[in-house]
């Protein structure tokens, strides 16, 4: 009874807005039906509609898959600076954090999804006898399911416990709120490094497998992932009222600072290694940050992002452009960039050019390629927004059991 | 009518899972041939090795019944296991093979690869400058030429090399993919989820993958078939040489084998101490590619001369 | 003339290096047409030592043989320019600053070829003699390492005569036009 009032509630909600959030919710709509039109195309004619071949058999999806994990981590990570600082409103920043890492990771699973040859086998991963045979303890990408789905299914219990409970206006489990919260921590650190993992475990691919490749993905997971959060909670902060303090803001800006410059000086110590050792292996880092004869795609992305992590990196440093409001705005969008490239096509492609047998097929993605991504990007965005429009109220206590639904005037 | 070789997978134990129990039935006998007729069962099939012999057969049978009225000829796909005793090797003898691709095309015959778009060779030959003499990085596989082998050139052929440690079927999220007894890498076409993990992890770019509906005409269908090995594919699963496990398996050389006009490629069985490849061995020198990734193949590469 | 586009034929057809080749008649009523059929005193041990192998027919051009034909009594030993089978001493490339016919083919007796020592051996058994000069290739040859063999690799396997494949009187061999290279990935599409 309470749930149908909660639906109907949530309903309404999301309903009501000002311009802004309808054609925000437009412009995903847009993007969505683009995704489906290429994801369309896609079905019906195989993954030859995207510029993968077996040279390059992993690019733009697996890419993006990798950033996003990368920001469902990070999402969560913020829990532990939020505590030990001790920033109020310390549950709405939790709770916003597993909305982030919920959307994030839909996405991470739908871009699989429409990676995969076969998607209507997906079954066979699950353990179950007769059904699936997950290949454990060998395989990382069996591991990558299970912990994606349990981080998933962590951050799904939680939020849903703790806004659910506020909205009937009682109390929430400590008891089930602290202890899954505080395992989400090393969950997140967990799956991110299963990911790096994935890409480490290869023998094939020297460019991938060098034992710097996990704590480079967690540092960059940590410069990028709050980047999103950092805008959310001004945007929440001016709409909704929610108070963060200005500090909560500069102290994150200055924690991905750090991690910046931890993942610049892992990116400086694997040039040296290639450089210097001056191995075949180089080719690759070569091809990214060279291009090897006329084969340069990538080259212009490769220093592109390396200009926007470092601008970001000092934007975040320097206090005075971290305590400014449109600087600080303009480095978390940088960061952003900055690592959705480097660890995205810069981190699958030039794994894979030259190719196991020397060949060098440049790839980029094709435009069907584009619009299922959007897509992707699509359906997650509107999955936090529809998340947080209900949250936000719920949070606030102008959504809730007691109320007949949510109060005018505050539905921003 | 059971083919010779049929049906040689171990029986799963009684009272395991009750839908097995149930199919056993014949109403779950009758149930299960409707599931099939509309491609069902396709969806809720085990894995092939947890699968009972009649579960088997009766795959076997629909397979064998889809693949003969696509193509219009009497398609057969055997599950021969492994015979006792055998270990495959290969013996590849870089000082004679001219680079005609003859085995290339060979093997696309033998074992049903899809022709165009995409087009898929198990094989694929290197040529080599011999200044630089293997080396990768110069290596082309797109020479054309009036006649080969073009002076100053030499040619390096590569194939799934059925490694002794197979980083592929470490990393196959749902175990579509594994070693045999005879050292063949198989690969159970309907049950690969089409990943690609296997094909980034393979360092011999052995494996290949169906990007769209194989186009397989079927004039050229060749149909005499293993389960494990040429019966046709479908979209979005990987594939590789398997030794030609539909021949090897019952005594006779891979299409590869056969066909090369200067007998660069040799094969037999490695615990054979009399069989060509030991002599290979014996004889030869040789050494197998990318050998600091300790995969150990079961390919050799030598030179006779 | 018809014999000289005979005997082109052959040496295209050892070239061609056929993959599917027939087992080895062994009808001796044929034995005029071409002498196919390993005798059946093949598998008898010889002066070697070494077991006869049993392996494909020689090559032959249709006629050709018996030589005996044409060839009743032995000729005259000196090297010189032939009148007939010009078209085989003209191109002629088998260490041709040092050898000719009769160092192969037996002037005694032309149905056979003859061994340094001067032991006759049949067109059948034409890779002893091969083997006196080439040991290393005539043992490589007879555990498998060297050449084509096809059948099974547990059972009975078809053999070639080194004469299948090499062309005696001009063995090296001659390359080849490649089948058609691969597609390159990014001509593939949709």
């Amino acid at each position: 009874m309470g749930f149908l009032r909660f639906l109907q509630g949530s309903g309404k909600l999301l309903i009501r807005g000002n311009r802004a959030y309808w054609l925000w919710v437009g412009a995903l709509l847009v993007a969505i039906a683009i995704g489906l039109a290429g994801y369309a195309k896609q079905y019906r004619v195989g993954l030859i509609a995207t510029n993968m071949r077996d040279q390059i058999t992993w690019a733009f999806y697996v890419g993006n898959f990798t950033f996003l994990v990368g920001v469902a981590a990070a999402a969560v990570l913020l829990v532990v600076p939020a505590y030990v600082y001790q920033w109020k409103p310390l549950k709405e920043v939790v709770v916003l954090g597993e909305l982030l890492a919920i959307s994030a990771l839909t996405m991470c699973l739908l871009f699989i999804l429409v990676d995969m040859g076969r998607p209507d086998r997906l079954l066979h991963i699950l353990p179950i006898p007769g059904i699936g045979t997950p290949n454990w303890p060998r395989s990382l990408l069996a591991w990558d399911a299970l912990v994606l789905n349990l981080y998933l299914a962590v951050n799904l219990v939680v939020a849903a416990h703790v806004l659910y409970k506020q909205f009937q206006g009682q109390p929430y489990n400590k008891k089930l709120f602290v202890p899954l919260v505080l395992l989400s921590i090393p969950m997140a650190v967990g799956i991110h490094t299963v990911t790096a993992f994935l890409y480490n475990g290869m023998a094939a691919r020297p460019y991938w497998n060098a034992s710097i490749l996990a704590p480079r993905f967690i540092a960059s997971a940590f410069c990028s992932g709050p980047a999103v959060l950092l805008i959310l909670f001004q945007i929440l902060r001016k709409t909704t009222g929610l108070e963060i303090k200005d500090e909560a803001f500069f102290k994150i800006a200055e924690l991905m600072a750090y991690a910046m410059f931890f993942n610049l000086f892992l990116l400086g110590a694997e040039l040296f290694k290639e450089y210097y050792s001056s191995t075949e292996h180089l080719l690759y880092t070569r091809y990214y940050w060279q291009g090897i004869g006329e084969h340069k795609a990538l080259v212009p992305f490769a220093w592109l992002a390396l200009g926007c992590s470092v601008a970001s990196f000092l934007l975040f440093l320097i206090p005075a452009t971290r305590r400014n409001w449109v600087t600080l705005n303009i480095g978390a969008v940088l960061i952003w960039a900055g690592v959705y490239i480097e660890k995205g096509m810069g981190l699958v492609v030039p794994g894979m050019t030259p190719d196991t047998l020397g060949e060098i097929y440049e790839y980029t993605p094709t435009a069907n390629e584009w619009m299922v991504a959007l897509g992707v990007f699509g359906v997650g965005f509107l999955v936090f927004t529809v998340l947080v429009k209900i949250a936000v109220p719920i949070l606030q206590g102008t959504f809730s059991a007691a109320s007949s639904g949510p109060a005018p005037g505050l539905t921003r | 009518m059971t083919a010779p070789g049929r049906s040689k997978l171990p029986v799963v134990q009684p009272g395991a899972q009750s839908r097995r129990q149930f199919l056993r039935t014949a109403a779950g006998g009758t149930a299960a041939a409707a599931l099939g007729a509309c491609g069902i069962e396709d969806l809720v099939r085990s894995h092939i090795h947890e699968l009972s012999k009649e579960d088997l057969n009766r795959i076997i049978a629909r397979l064998e019944k889809k693949y003969s009225e696509t193509y219009g000829k009497s398609v057969t796909v055997a599950t021969n296991a492994a015979m006792p005793g055998v270990e495959f090797g290969y013996g590849l003898d870089l000082s004679r093979c001219i680079g005609c691709r003859r085995c290339v095309y060979a093997c696309v015959k033998e074992n049903n690869q899809s022709r165009r778009n995409p087009q898929i060779q198990w094989i694929r030959v290197l040529e080599m400058e011999k200044e630089r003499g293997v080396d990768l990085v110069h290596a082309d596989p797109y020479y054309q030429a009036e006649l080969v082998p073009r002076p100053g050139h030499f040619y390096m052929p590569v194939q799934c090399q059925q490694c002794r440690h197979p980083p592929c079927t470490k990393v196959c999220p749902v175990k579509a993919t594994w070693s045999e007894p005879d050292g063949i890498v198989v690969i159970d076409y309907d049950w690969c989820i089409g990943c690609r993990c296997c094909t980034a992890a393979c360092p011999y770019g052995a494996r290949k993958f169906n990007w769209a509906e194989p186009q397989l005409p079927s004039e050229e269908m060749n149909p005499v078939t293993h389960y494990l090995g040429n019966r046709p594919r479908m979209r979005g699963v990987v594939e590789k040489c398997t030794f030609c496990i539909q021949r090897s398996r019952v005594g006779r050389y891979p299409a590869c084998v056969e066909i090369c006009p200067v007998g660069a490629r040799k094969f037999g069985n490695l615990l054979d101490p009399k069989s060509e490849i030991r002599e290979v061995m014996d004889r030869k020198r040789v050494f197998v590619f990318k050998e600091d990734l300790a995969t150990e193949p079961r390919f050799y590469y030598f030179y006779a001369t | 003339m018809a014999i000289r586009a005979r005997v082109a034929l052959a040496v295209l057809a050892v070239l061609a290096g056929a993959a599917a080749l027939p087992a080895p008649a062994a009808d001796p009523s044929q034995k005029g047409k071409r002498a196919a059929a390993a005798p059946a005193a093949a598998r008898a041990a010889s002066e070697d030592g070494g077991e006869l192998i049993q392996a494909q027919a020689p090559p032959f051009s249709e006629g050709i043989f018996p030589c005996t034909q044409c060839h009743q009594k032995p000729g005259d030993p000196k090297r010189r320019e032939l009148v007939f089978h010009e078209e085989i001493q003209q191109s002629f490339h088998h260490d041709s600053e040092n050898r000719w016919c009769l160092d192969c083919h037996s002037n005694a007796n032309r149905d056979m070829l003859h061994l340094s020592g001067g032991a006759l051996v049949p067109f059948t058994e034409s890779y002893r003699l091969c083997g006196q000069c080439h040991g290393d290739k005539y043992r490589d040859w007879r555990a498998g390492v060297h050449g084509k063999r096809v059948g099974m690799w547990n059972g009975k396997k078809i053999y070639l005569l080194c004469v299948n494949c090499h062309n005696p009187h001009a063995p090296r061999f001659k390359p080849l036009k490649p089948e058609p290279a691969p597609v390159r990935p990014q001509e593939m599409k949709p």
